[in-house]
């Protein structure tokens, strides 16, 4: 199938500024889900709230777009009752992990069968341009005018303190690679996390004087490198990116599927027994 | 092995908007805006298929049909991976 058949044309083009990285993931993930080959009625796409979350109104699949920071809750209780869909969650930083931050780090823990997809591009860009757990300290934003001295969360270590089996990281300028490891993170059986370094040139890029959206870009090539490379001992403030942790751990939808199995032997017993009070 | 050769660079102008991503960043120099800030194809007979045109655009306005299916490496590629 081709990466149009998976779109909704008639919504193109579509919202985003030009440049968006948020633009960039979609046609990575298209691609990494037309390589996979997975079957549009397998998938649901669940968002939140923000210019990232826009990004379910664009696929084809089952898509829900619901509310700031609780799209992995949403995402949780579909994937509950109907375990064989593939579940793919997109957020925005601060949809991710300032409003949504509890849920986020529970869904890892928890290691439910879903891709959480961190679309980072370190602001709100929705709302017109506040700085977001992930903007860091000596950014500028509108609600830091005279420079942020918060500090960011590192989503990779975050991820895996928090128990996610797959954490993956990479930038929208490796379009080849974001669509490899998205791919590989929604194989993966388990709490997946991929943090996808976006820009927002409108906001974040004009505010912090990064340039044009071919800058920014730029700026990921130049200041990324992959896990463990030679430059990354020369020069610690590279961000590494690759894939971190892929490890197999038991999927919450399957323990619970045992402990149905328990439960319904438990109480046929009881019932065997006379004891009628569970029913 | 025969390398691809390019049928037809597909540019949707209705969704292009001129970011320049494309032009910028094609390894053979393809492409440019044109007075429109649509992306076009000035060079095509110098495109080597790689499609990095295709997998970068944030519009999904590019699309590089060729003789083959598979692209061939992009010189690029020790930055992509
Ligand atoms: C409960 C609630 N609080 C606040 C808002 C306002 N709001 C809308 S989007 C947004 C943040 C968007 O930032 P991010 O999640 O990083 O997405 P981006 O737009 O940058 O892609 C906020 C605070 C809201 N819609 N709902
Ligand atoms: S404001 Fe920023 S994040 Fe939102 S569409 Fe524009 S460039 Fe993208
Ligand atoms: S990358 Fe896409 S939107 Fe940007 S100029 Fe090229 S064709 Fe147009
Ligand atoms: S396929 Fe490669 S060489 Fe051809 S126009 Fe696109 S980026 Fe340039
Ligand atoms: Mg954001």
């Amino acid at each position: 199938m081709a990466i149009r058949d998976y779109i909704r044309e008639r919504f193109f083009p579509h919202i985003w500024c030009p440049g968006c990285g948020h633009g960039m993931v979609l046609n990575g993930l298209l691609r990494a889900i037309e390589k996979i080959g997975l079957d549009k009625n397998e998938i649901v796409m669940v968002s939140g709230i923000g210019c990232s979350a826009r990004i379910a109104g664009y696929v084809d699949f089952h898509t829900m777009h619901t509310i700031h920071g609780r799209a992995l809750a949403f995402a949780t209780g579909i994937k509950m009752s109907r375990p064989e869909l593939k579940l793919i969650v997109p957020m925005g930083d601060g949809d991710a992990l300032a409003i949504g931050g509890n849920h986020f780090i529970h869904a890892a823990r928890r290691n439910m069968d879903m891709t959480a997809i961190v679309m980072n591009n370190r602001v709100y860009g929705m709302t017109g341009g506040q700085y977001s757990p992930l903007s860091g300290y000596g950014t500028m934003s509108t609600t830091s005018p005279y420079s942020n001295i918060d500090h960011a969360f590192d989503v990779v270590e975050l991820s895996v303190a928090a128990g996610a089996s797959f954490v993956g990281r990479t930038t929208t300028y490796h379009a080849k690679q974001m669509a490899d490891i998205l791919g590989q993170a929604i194989i993966h059986k388990g709490f997946s996390v991929v943090e996808i370094m976006s820009q927002c040139p409108t906001c974040f890029g004009r505010q912090n004087r990064l340039g044009s959206a071919i800058d920014m870009l730029e700026h990921f090539k130049e200041n990324t490198t992959p896990i463990g490379s030679k430059a990354k001992q020369k020069n610690p403030d590279l961000i590494e990116r690759g894939i971190f942790v892929q490890k197999k751990m038991p999927e919450y939808c399957s323990e619970y599927e045992k402990i149905i199995e328990r439960a319904m032997v438990t109480v046929h017993h009881r019932d065997r027994r006379g004891h009628r009070e569970y029913n | 092995m025969e390398e691809p050769k390019l049928k037809e660079l597909v540019i949707n102008r209705d969704w292009c908007k001129g970011c320049g991503i494309c032009v910028h960043f094609c390894p053979k120099k393809v492409l440019e805006l044109d007075d429109n800030e649509k992306a076009f194809a000035k060079r095509p007979e110098d495109c080597i298929c790689c499609k990095l045109c295709e997998f970068r655009c944030p519009d999904l306005a590019i699309e590089i049909i060729s003789s083959r299916g598979t692209a061939r490496r992009a010189p690029t590629k020790g930055l992509l991976l």
